[in-house]
């Protein structure tokens, strides 16, 4: 093909803008660059995600930089002939934040990507991650290349100690570390294996790290069985993540076909096969020797450490276990450098984390940041803050196994210090928002029966102790809790912690036991005044027309799927409160202007005016005009 | 497909990175052709093509051309404007292919503003 080519479009396929239509997009695109005889002059590349999730499916022109977001289908005729052919950006279809008049033509210029820093995930966007090729112009496999040509194994391992990398799967183990002791280890074969068992609600970095750059992961997991001796690496990955399967497959045979992977790496002496093992998706897996249990054949339930699986672990060889995104840093941190690595972050955590910002947050997406960064920045800057003007109250970080960190320690820095020391934990990068309207015990109670459901069932501690926390927080959100329930949860709650034997019973407690930490009046009002002070524990309130506002629209009498509001035309509405299963309905078709619906609480409940019986909005006013 | 030895993965790191420089960003300068109603039906097409082409022979990789409206004086178009690094923004009028490969050899390829097409350097102020 003659290059002609002056514009690519970079259209994400990730899960999310997938699931968006992101493939209906580029076939339209398809379609009408080509009724617009622009073929050779634009280029198409699917690439991995974007990161900013939120506004999928989404693409981003270059090399004007342009970012466009909420794509649909009856756009594209319009974009193309507009900016492609004549040259004017649409803004239509920019990124305009809630509050501003103007939108964000740039990318570089949109707050969410402005503050981010991309180590990991330096190839996302850029590169298609079906096509080695892209990898390798983006400095890809020069690390295994240096390392295979110039490097010994103790070099590699001593360079990646001295980066200070330390895993991003959880604990924070330094992976440097890890690796020189797989290697001291006299038995033989050594094994690999890259762990992708993402299973916290909410959390999907590995998952983007293995759809948008796979050949990192395969370059790292290169890196890393060089450097303990190992020629077989394996990675493990839920089979619910089947795009995150199909392109590591893709890259896998590329790889292999171009002499990167298999026997004699680039014309070295070094062997390396990667094999691709499905999970189905138990949380345990996640925890080291359980995986290696369920790569075994096994059921995946955990032993007691040590021997750890460096000394002892697949088949009873040596293994090192590695998370996607630490693998992903590897070959960075040989091509650039130890010391350029350590520059990132902070003393005692380098380099750059993956969150995925979810929850109650106007900017939905994936973020890279420096370690250190605060969670102000990353709420406020990067997240755009809450929707709707709402209170930020906490957020939750490490998925069910971390803890919840309040407003008044947004100012803390992100480092795995830190978070330990606010009660909760790095974890693999889960960071859910949440904000005032909700409630932390109806949260513990979600992170409780989530941990409860995933409990492999081999510690009493983690299976029935996991198993009466839930029966103690559904009776406090039911308005039944009893004295003495705050002390019970946070005893057992420790005494899991202390008795479990892996990582998930020794930290399924930590939501219950930060928030009771920090909203300890909360658990205090459910218990003691029967109120929710968040408005969200159904037993703990109600639904109740204001008759001062309302004006007998029927609009909610028609949405009640429960019939449980009586009332005629300009009559004012009743709801039965026996009837009512409080879904909200009601509250959402209630005009705005209107608002006559509101959920009360606790000894508000009492203090309201009971309508005996029906009357028209009309004569109440007239009765109550004057009083 | 062969296995691949060192020299022969950085000789394919040099091909493959022409192949994405468009997403690097690194250009010494900027081509655009206007293509307002204008533009279009003077031909600007025909002056885009002429400067894919130009580019395409000497395999350029660091000069992004792109498109943009009506540029305010109708009856001199197809217009076009040169931005090269570090110097005011040129605007050409009434192209045509020829010229166009001249204003190529001299202005983007050596530097030399060609004076007899030009219709004015530097751009409006915007107040």
């Amino acid at each position: 093909m003659a290059e002609k080519r002056r514009i690519e479009l970079m259209v994400c396929t990730g899960t999310g803008c997938f699931a968006g239509g992101a493939f209906q997009i580029i076939e339209e695109l398809n379609k009408e660059l080509e009724s617009f005889g622009l073929k050779d002059e634009v280029s198409l590349v699917a690439t991995g995600c974007n990161g900013f999730c939120g506004q999928g499916p989404l693409m981003v022109v270059l090399p004007d930089n342009i970012f466009y977001g909420w794509l649909e289908k009856k756009d594209v005729h319009y974009l193309v002939e507009e900016h492609f052919l004549k040259g004017r950006p649409v803004k239509r279809l920019m990124f305009m934040p809630p509050d501003e008049k103007e939108p964000f033509p740039l990318l570089s210029d949109i707050p969410f990507f402005k503050k981010q820093l991309l180590v990991v995930l330096r190839n996302k966007g850029i590169i298609d991650p079906e096509k080695i090729e892209d990898y390798i112009a983006r400095d890809g496999y020069l690390a295994i290349e240096k390392v295979v040509a110039s490097m010994s194994p103790k070099d590699v391992r001593e360079e990646i100690l001295k980066s200070g990398l330390r895993g991003r799967g959880g604990a924070g183990f330094l992976t440097g570390k890890k690796w020189e002791i797989a290697s001291q280890q006299i038995k033989t074969p050594k094994y690999f294996i890259a762990n992708c068992d993402e299973g916290d609600p909410g959390a999907y970095m590995d998952r983007s790290v293995l759809e948008s750059d796979p050949h990192s992961v395969i370059e790292g997991m290169c890196i890393a069985g060089y450097a303990i001796g190992s020629n077989e690496g394996f990675i493990y990955v839920r089979t619910e993540y089947p795009l995150a399967i199909k392109r590591m497959r893709i890259a896998i045979k590329q790889a292999e076909e171009y002499g990167l992977l298999g026997r004699n790496i680039l014309g070295s002496d070094f062997d390396f096969t990667i094999e691709i093992r499905e999970g189905s998706g138990a949380f345990v897996c996640g925890e080291e020797t359980s995986l290696i249990h369920s790569i075994e054949g096994d059921i995946p339930e955990p032993r007691q450490r040590p021997p750890f699986p460096a000394q002892t672990g697949l088949w009873g060889c040596p293994t090192v276990i590695n998370n996607v995104e630490t693998l992903a840093n590897v070959p960075v941190i040989i091509t650039r450098g130890a010391e350029w690595f350590s520059k990132i972050g902070t003393e005692t955590s380098k380099g750059t984390k993956i969150f995925s910002l979810v929850g109650k947050i106007n900017n939905t997406g994936l973020i890279e940041v420096p370690m250190g960064i605060t969670l102000k920045e990353v709420v406020y800057e990067i997240g755009g803050g809450i929707p709707k003007g709402k209170k930020f109250k906490a957020v939750q970080t490490g998925g069910p196994s971390g803890g919840c960190i309040p407003s008044s320690m947004l100012d803390s820095p992100i480092d795995y210090e830190s978070l330990q020391k606010a009660g909760s934990m790095m974890g693999s990068g889960g960071m859910i928002v949440m904000d005032e309207d909700t409630c932390v015990v109806d949260v513990s109670k979600f992170f409780i029966q989530f941990t409860n459901e995933e409990s492999c069932g081999k510690c009493t501690s983690c299976r029935d102790g996991s198993e009466a926390l839930l029966e103690v927080l559904t009776r406090i959100s039911a308005g039944e809790g009893r004295e003495g329930d705050i002390d019970f949860l946070t005893e057992l709650g420790e005494s899991i912690k202390d008795a479990s034997m892996c990582g998930l019973g020794q930290t399924l407690p930590n939501p219950v036991l930060s928030t009771l930490r920090y909203f300890k009046d909360e658990y205090e009002a459910h218990i003691k005044e029967k109120k929710c002070p968040a408005l969200v524990c159904r037993n703990l309130i109600q639904y109740y027309i204001d008759p001062n506002k309302c004006v007998g629209c029927l609009l909610c009498i028609k949405s009640c799927p429960t019939e449980a509001i009586t009332g005629e035309s300009k009559f004012i509405h009743i709801i039965n409160q026996e009837n009512c299963h409080k879904c909200g309905q009601c509250l959402e078709v209630c005009p705005p202007k209107i608002s006559a619906i509101i959920k009360v609480t606790g000894s508000d409940m009492e203090n309201l005016v009971q309508l005996s019986e029906i009357i028209s909005c009309k004569e109440w006013k007239k009765n109550h005009e004057y009083s | 497909m062969p296995k691949l030895t060192i020299d022969e993965l950085q000789k394919m790191r040099e091909t493959t990175r022409k192949g994405i420089y468009l997403r690097e960003g690194n250009f010494r300068g900027k081509v655009i052709v206007h293509m307002g109603t204008c533009g279009i039906a003077a031909g600007a097409r025909e002056i885009m093509n002429a400067f894919l082409d130009e580019s395409d022979q000497r395999k350029l990789t660091d000069v992004m051309f792109t498109t943009s409206g009506c540029a305010g004086l109708c009856s001199e178009e197809p217009i076009a404007t040169i931005e090269m690094k570090g110097s005011p923004p040129v605007k050409y009028r009434k192209l045509t292919s020829e010229k166009v490969k001249k204003i190529f050899n001299e202005h983007i390829m050596a530097g030399n503003v060609v004076k007899e097409f030009v219709l004015g350097i530097g751009s409006e102020r915007v107040g």
